[in-house]
């Protein structure tokens, strides 16, 4: 029974129309057989739908690098790789029902992941209860390995090492590292959260003092009470995890409020676009990002991290964000354990993903128990002279870490 | 908790800084607020829309500074841009309600607020978005209080159009009208009183008025699609404190609203901001019904 003979329900988005093509190629009598279907629920409408674009970017610009050198080789025949799309209109309910729809009526046997925690959380259940292996770029939260899941395995760095880099680096600087005062401002949701409490380990293993520990409610449009506080306590590290918004309120705050501190961290810079948007302001500011151009990893398939932001640029016609990397390491992640797996049986699959010890040009990739990467450590940029500069992790780094945040 | 007291103690000038911003924060709360006191009273009607038009006020206040227009100018054009949006939406949906249930239009209008919601989201993306106005901060106390100079121009924009729109209510011919309408529409429109033009131009004039707050409030804080309801939230909460016949009382309360709500994030963390504003809000309503009750009593 082909879709295009199915009643429509949901929307008919852009996603779900590409996804019937695809599907109407793969009608008996088309070359079905020489390629191994993956399937994907994002957010290509919807309040995630920036991201979701950068994560679909991601995927098919692998899928297309894979393809192009042959495709995927499975116990001696070669096969191609095939997305299978839809639009999960970024809600965690239309996500589940998706990925249960790809599973079950598409009879696609790999998923990869959506974009946010939100909702790799509403599709885990579905593809653990079918036995399908998902590997997923851009679900970072910490409560989706506590679950005991055995077919979700995460590319990218979990939420509590977001700015962990950031007191790490306070702690070298610091002559004395239990005489460092940190101010932390964290929205009140999952994610922001999570960044806390692994900040909060790292204060305790470093004896630093925590003075401020405000929540921001998502609601809230303005910090000028927290920051009021940090005027009057001048802590050495100030660190601000509130998403895009966050960011953007953070640096604009602090600058119309005078004030300024040795090192401020943040997450979401890019996203928020600190240095189109304030200039001058932005200087100094530490960011974390999961992955960046400047890295020094390189793969065989797209070369170094440089040269996969070339690739994409010339692709898409802009610099990749983290996003787009991760989700295109996702990929290559499934292609290297269909070939070491020699069979398509999701379940041998499962466990070559569950094996896989990789190096991309996104970074190292090794899962352990749970299905996080514990190989690749976050990254920070920081803002000097108007630029995204990688200071953290040392080795890979590709300018000095100016401290305070002020000094040239 | 404790702990942020005493620190207000040690720097006193903390609470006139977390006040005035607090002050600065609230004058865009009365813009929107204005506009729902307005057409709450005139068009009887709870307008949920509030916070979108806030929302596009700021969309369209970026799209002029990226199209090379002064940025402070998106301020009247988004104004602009949002009265004649305001009036479409009047003609389209808004007088289908005007004389049902009020209910009716709560719910009519948050269809509307989704509607303009994920269009927005479509048209400029998800996307948080700022603009810089590049007018600097107002040093105060030798530097002990910090003002951002835009937050500043919100505040008396807000005190100016609030000047201006009880002096339009009560000297202009069609503010006559508005306020004739307000009290009693069927004997207005008998008097040859266009009764439906006043509620085009009485929704237009809140969308307006929303607008220009928008454009502030991209320029001094930060919107995204999703941002309109905390906007709509605050208008209602002002509205019902200061009455909706009082224009006065209506800068006071949301001034009222962005002082306390600072004061009250900062002692006892954002996290209860929110609630505490609630709280007040109970508060606040139950003192007024006590104080009617002995009057009503008084009265007897």
């Amino acid at each position: 029974m082909g879709m295009a003979r199915r009643k429509w329900t949901g929307k008919a988005g852009r996603a779900a129309l590409t996804a019937a093509l695809i599907w109407a190629a793969f009608q008996p009598g088309a070359a079905l057989a020489e390629s191994i279907r993956l399937g994907s629920a994002i957010s290509l409408t919807g309040k995630y739908s920036t991201n979701g674009d950068f994560t679909q970017k991601g995927y098919d610009l692998a899928a297309k690098a894979i393809n192009e050198r042959g495709g995927v080789e499975v116990a001696g025949k070669k096969y191609t790789l095939e997305i299978v799309y839809y639009d999960d209109e970024s809600t965690p309910a239309r996500g589940a029902q998706l990925a249960e729809r790809l599973i079950a009526q598409d009879g696609v046997q790999y998923i990869l992941g959506p974009y946010s925690s939100g909702l790799t959380k509403a599709m885990a259940p579905v593809t653990e209860k079918y036995g399908v292996p998902m590997v997923e770029a851009n679900g970072a939260s910490v409560s989706l390995f506590t679950e005991g899941y055995r077919y979700l395995f995460a590319v990218l760095s979990t939420t509590e090492q977001y700015l962990q880099p950031v007191v790490d680096l306070a702690a070298k600087v610091a002559d004395d590292p239990s005489r460092v005062r940190v101010a932390g401002a964290f929205e009140n949701d999952p994610f922001s959260q999570d960044v806390q409490n692994g900040v909060l380990a790292d204060i305790k293993r470093h004896s630093m003092k925590m003075v401020i520990e405000d929540k921001l409610p998502p609601e809230l449009n303005d910090m000028s009470a927290t920051l009021a506080k940090v005027r009057a306590l001048r802590p050495d590290v100030l660190l601000v995890s509130g998403h895009a918004r966050g960011a953007a309120l953070a640096v604009r705050q602090l600058s119309d409020m005078r004030i300024e501190l040795p090192m401020v961290g943040l997450t979401h810079c890019d996203s928020a676009q600190i240095i189109e948007k304030f200039g001058e302001k932005a200087e100094g500011f530490l960011c974390a990002a999961q992955w960046a151009p400047a890295l020094k990893y390189s793969d065989p398939l797209f070369g170094s991290a440089a040269d996969f932001a070339r690739l994409y640029e010339e692709t898409y016609g802009a610099p990749p964000p983290y996003q787009a990397a991760e989700s295109a390491a996702a990929v290559m992640v499934f292609a290297d354990a269909f070939e070491r797996a020699g069979t398509l049986d999701p379940k041998a699959v499962r466990d070559a993903l569950a094996e896989t010890d990789m190096m991309t040009f996104y970074g190292p990739i090794r899962f352990d128990e749970s299905g996080k990467n514990v190989a690749k450590p976050m990254v920070l940029y920081q803002v000097q002279d108007g630029e995204y500069k990688v200071v953290y992790p040392p080795e890979p780094a590709e300018a000095e870490l100016r401290y305070p945040m002020h000094a040239r | 908790m404790i702990d942020n007291f005493l620190l207000l103690f040690d720097y006193p000038v903390l609470s006139a800084d977390l006040a005035l911003n607090g002050l600065l924060i609230g004058a865009v709360f009365v813009l929107a607020a204005f506009g729902m006191a307005l057409v709450w009273g005139v068009l009887n009607i709870i307008n949920i829309v509030q916070g979108e038009f806030v929302m596009l006020g700021g969309f369209v206040a970026l799209m002029a500074a990226e199209a090379g227009l002064p940025v402070l100018l998106g301020i009247p054009i988004a104004a602009l841009a949002l009265f004649i949006l305001g009036w479409g939406l009047y003609r389209l949906v808004i007088f289908r309600v005007i004389d049902r249930d009020l209910f009716v239009s709560v719910l009519a209008t948050f269809g509307l607020s989704i509607v303009l919601q994920q269009l927005s989201n479509e048209l400029f993306g998800a996307d948080v978005r700022t603009l810089e106005a590049g007018l600097g901060t107002l040093l105060l106390f030798d530097g002990a209080v910090a003002l951002a100079q835009i937050k500043v121009l919100a505040f008396f924009l807000a005190l100016g159009l609030g000047l201006l729109l009880w002096l339009f209510l009560k000297y202009s011919r069609l503010g006559q009208a508005i306020r004739a309408t307000a009290q009693n529409p069927r004997a207005a429109s008998i008097l040859g009183i266009d009764t439906d033009r006043v509620y085009a131009a009485t929704y237009a004039l809140n969308a307006a008025l929303c607008g220009a707050a928008g454009a502030l409030v991209v320029m001094a804080w930060a919107i995204h699609p999703y941002i309109g309801l905390p906007y709509t939230v605050r208008s209602f909460l002002i509205v019902i404190v200061a009455g909706i016949g009082n224009i006065g009382a209506v800068v006071a309360a949301g001034l009222g609203l962005g002082a306390f709500e600072n004061v009250a994030g900062f002692i006892f963390g954002t996290e209860y901001q929110i609630a505490l504003v609630f709280l007040l809000m109970v508060l606040v309503l139950v003192w007024r019904n006590l104080r009617l009750q002995r009057k009503r009593m008084y009265l007897k």
